[in-house]
């Protein structure tokens, strides 16, 4: 009944129609409350630097977008699982393996949770790490190009939604299975969901060096449920990492009916280094698999897709003491663990309570064995020897947790469409503040690590209707940062966000922007086709392969003519960008490309391929404005008839000619 | 005399004039330092990034491997410091005079050279320069600040100057103490 009753408040939701908790302390009706000093709050004067960064996932963009905090200005929009014509990422040769999977080349994917890398429990600024949703991966940005570097997939899966969260010192980013699968993957009847589904635990190891490199160390086996998301442990409970679960039901289909059916689902704790132990012991089997690591490398400005073709797996039933379920009500979406790794908070998105764990009580537990009964070897503790505390009737729809640095935590209520600060301990609620709308995450500057700057939080909301400007019927998602320095939230800054921002992630900026590379050094570049000065400078003919040896310095191409390509050809031009400037890019564009434009840093060399299909004379251009002769820089290549016997030729200036 | 001499030998490790420049798009400042041997800038490219904007305006590069007096210049100071530390040792005030006003002749010589050099590039354009504003030259001042375009230079004697001035004065202080006591201590100067 109860269920039903949430759906039912769901649907009038999504219908529009505002389930309005909030107007008694809206205040100014469904505007929000704004103190009056919230402008001077959020106001970073120009030329001023804001004292956050916040890494938002672009969600169905596929990207990560970088703002700064408090001002709610973006600076970067990171192109990770998607091709972005804009820099050439995914169109440009070098950057194309990065997008390779073991289904081909795949341009888009669905981005959900931004992962900061830590060190004792605390965000260290050396990378990000953000989970492909639809065709599992795990992505790495490192933080000082602000540029992808890594890819890697994950065999076994299906909807990596409870990925990449990390190890207190990034030992582990994981990727749980939102959907199970027959594993290995076999054509199955979809009937046969119970007998034959089963979800997958991975946890990719992360190098500890400036490379960071992924790779598969093992996985876990589990019961064919939906792996909803995870966090963690840290500090006591550091070398445990938890996963909430829902369809425990195991249900095929109407999974919004029959997937909420049980009282209480499970969060899956994890004791990972139990696991390391099992798979030193030889504990483990080598399965078959097929999935790809593609890494771009700064030194060759080049991605490279290597295939790997087996994973090492540990079965609970052969591996006592790897795996506990704690029961927790109602289909769990979001697990946090508080700063002191002491309390697990399972946000039972259909519960009326928010239920809270505690990892002493656990661990008392299981040296006690106090089981409930065991499901294919994984023991299911008493719900009662587990639970810490339970916070009472806080809203609708509790989503997720975030933590300050005084005790608190903020959870996201969905349906009631508010934030809720409770205090951890006493669980009882101190304050509540409404989102504009249905807000999904919430981000605390490190509030999901040891050490919360808690001065902000910022809610990520699903709908924005009336909140700005209309744009027809697609309307952008937001952000919505409150100050959470005082005792009562206030809301201080609304704005757009790309995509669907799930979840983000921030970080004082301090610890970030004094490694921000300036360019790259071109003494340095590697890559196979780079050209370092003028000289060098050439077009090759290879049958009809023809390789144009290129340089862009401000403010001309060399060379700026080349005769002698053919209809038919296969052209690349591997432009190499002289400069060693901070901000000096340059862009290359060719008519008639059906790929994109190259977007060239300093030190950089990239490739376009381009295949004429029309006689003619076609101009280059620079696309980026580079300089006070930006819109001289540009160049002609003549195109012959395919059948044409002409030599190549090409130069730069009257001395060329 | 011999301390100030070998002095000298200082200025390999600090450049003597700093030219820098201004723009509102270089809020970090563009710095630019003439040692005895070389040019340098804040960083590797440094001298590149101020070719590139000389260029448009038609200025010669600035290839520090083509400057002869970056290459002879070196020799002369190793000789001068050496033949100052000989005359220090043999301590005689007419010596130490002759290397004050060798070394006085030298500096204006030097610095009038360098002046050359940057009338040289200021003066002698592309006349193919793509931005040519009539009447207007990009010789950098010799030592204060002048509006070059969009650029305010600032140019200023560096360390080595002040470390070459030094080791002159000791050479000069030299001579004086040797005038009141006599021939027997000088070296300690």
């Amino acid at each position: 009944m109860r269920t039903k009753l949430f759906i039912l408040l769901a649907i009038v939701v999504s219908l529009g129609m505002m389930g309005c908790e909030s107007k008694e302390e809206g205040g100014g009706g469904n505007k929000g409350m704004i103190g009056s000093n919230a402008a001077e709050k959020v106001y970073v004067a120009p030329g001023e630097h804001d004292e956050f960064y916040a890494f938002m996932s672009g969600g169905f963009s596929g990207q990560l977008s970088v703002y700064g905090l408090p001002s709610g200005r973006l600076f970067k929009v990171i192109p990770v699982f998607s091709v972005d014509g804009e820099k050439g990422y995914g169109f440009n040769e070098e950057t194309k393996p990065m997008l390779e999977t073991s289904h081909g080349f795949i341009p888009w994917d669905d981005s959900h949770h931004p992962e900061l890398s830590q060190t004792d429990g605390v965000p260290d600024g050396r990378f990000i790490f953000i989970n492909g949703n639809n065709t599992p991966r795990i992505a790495k940005i490192d933080l000082k190009s602000f540029e992808t570097t890594e890819i890697i997939e994950i065999p076994n899966s299906a909807g990596n939604h409870s990925s990449p969260f990390t190890t207190q010192n990034s030992e582990y980013v994981v990727a749980g299975t939102r959907f199970s699968i027959p594993i290995t993957e076999t054509d199955v009847s979809i009937k046969d969901y119970k007998e034959k589904f089963q979800g997958s635990l991975t946890f990719v190891s992360v190098s500890d060096d400036e490379h960071g490199d992924m790779a598969i160390d093992f996985q876990i086996l589990v019961p064919g449920y939906d792996y909803d998301l995870a966090h963690a442990g840290k500090g006591p409970s550091h070398g445990w990492m938890f996963f909430t679960t829902y369809n425990t039901e195991q249900a095929h289909t109407m999974k919004e009916v029959y997937a909420s059916q049980n009282d209480k689902d499970f969060i899956a704790a994890v004791n990972w280094k139990k696991a390391q132990e099992y798979l030193k012991a030889g504990k483990f089997r080598e399965m078959p698999a097929n999935y790809l690591n593609n890494e771009y490398s700064e030194k060759t400005h080049t991605a490279v897709s290597k295939r790997e073709t087996s994973v090492r797996v540990l079965i609970p039933e052969e591996c006592p003491g790897l795996i506990y379920y704690l029961p927790t009500p109602k289909s769990p979406h979001g697990v946090d663990v508080d700063p002191t790794g002491e309390y697990i908070v399972g946000n039972g998105k259909l519960s009326a309570d928010l239920t809270v764990h505690s990892y002493t009580k656990m661990m008392k537990a299981i040296e006690n064995k106090s089981f409930e009964k065991e499901i294919d070897g994984i023991p299911v503790l008493k719900y009662d020897e587990v639970v810490a505390g339970v916070v009472e009737k806080p809203g609708l729809g509790p989503l997720h947790t975030e933590f300050d640095d005084k005790g608190f935590a903020y959870t996201t209520f969905f349906i009631s469409s508010e934030v809720v600060k409770w205090k951890v301990g006493t669980w009882e609620i101190v304050d509540r503040i409404p989102s504009y709308y249905s807000v999904g995450h919430l981000m605390i500057p490190g509030g999901d690590s040891r050490k919360p700057w808690g001065k902000y939080l910022v809610s990520l909301n699903k709908i924005t209707k009336d909140r700005y400007l209309p744009t027809g019927p697609e309307l952008a998602h937001s952000a919505q940062l409150y100050d959470i320095s005082g005792d009562k939230m206030e809301l201080i800054l609304d704005f757009p966000t790309i995509g669907e921002p799930h979840y983000a992630q921030a970080i004082k900026a301090d610890v970030i922007k004094d490694n921000s590379l300036k360019y790259y050094k071109l003494d340095e570049n590697e890559h196979a086709h780079v050209t370092k000065s003028e000289a060098e400078t050439r077009v090759e003919r290879n049958g009809n392969k023809v390789h144009v040896y290129m340089t862009t310095i401000r403010s001309h191409f060399a060379p700026d003519w080349i005769e002698g390509i053919k209809v038919g050809d296969e052209v690349y031009f591997h432009v190499t960008n002289l400069e060693q400037d901070w901000d000096v890019p340059h862009g290359f564009a060719i008519k008639g490309a059906r790929t994109a434009e190259l977007l060239i840093m300093p030190g950089q060399t990239e490739t376009l391929k381009w295949e004429p299909t029309q006689v003619g004379v076609v101009p280059i251009y620079c696309t980026d404005f580079c300089s006070a002769l930006h819109q001289e820089m540009q160049g002609y290549v003549r195109v012959h008839p395919a059948n044409a016997n002409v030599e190549l030729s090409w130069g730069l200036g009257e001395d060329d000619e | 005399m011999i301390i100030g001499s070998a002095l000298l030998l200082l200025i390999f490790l600090f450049p003597l004039w700093r030219i820098s420049l201004d723009a509102p798009q270089f809020p970090e400042g563009i710095n630019m330092y003439i040692w005895v041997n070389q040019v340098t800038g804040d960083d590797e490219a440094t001298l590149q990034n101020v070719n590139i904007l000389n260029h448009y305006i038609g200025m010669q590069k600035i290839e520090p491997d083509s400057i002869a007096e970056l290459q002879y210049f070196p020799y002369i100071i190793v000789a001068m410091s050496v033949i100052g530390i000989l005359f220090g040792v043999v301590g005689n005030k007419k010596l130490i005079l002759t290397w004050v006003i060798i070394m006085s002749i030298l500096g204006i010589l030097g610095i009038y050279d360098f002046y050359l050099w940057l009338y040289d590039y200021g003066h002698n354009l592309d006349p193919m320069a793509p931005i040519k504003v009539p009447g207007m030259v990009y010789q950098p001042p010799l030592f204060g600040s002048k509006w070059l375009l969009n650029f305010h230079a600032h140019s200023y004697p560096a360390m080595g100057t002040y470390v070459l001035s030094l080791s002159v004065l000791m050479a000069i202080g030299a001579y004086f103490i040797k005038g009141k006591k006599g021939d027997s201590n000088e070296k300690a100067a």
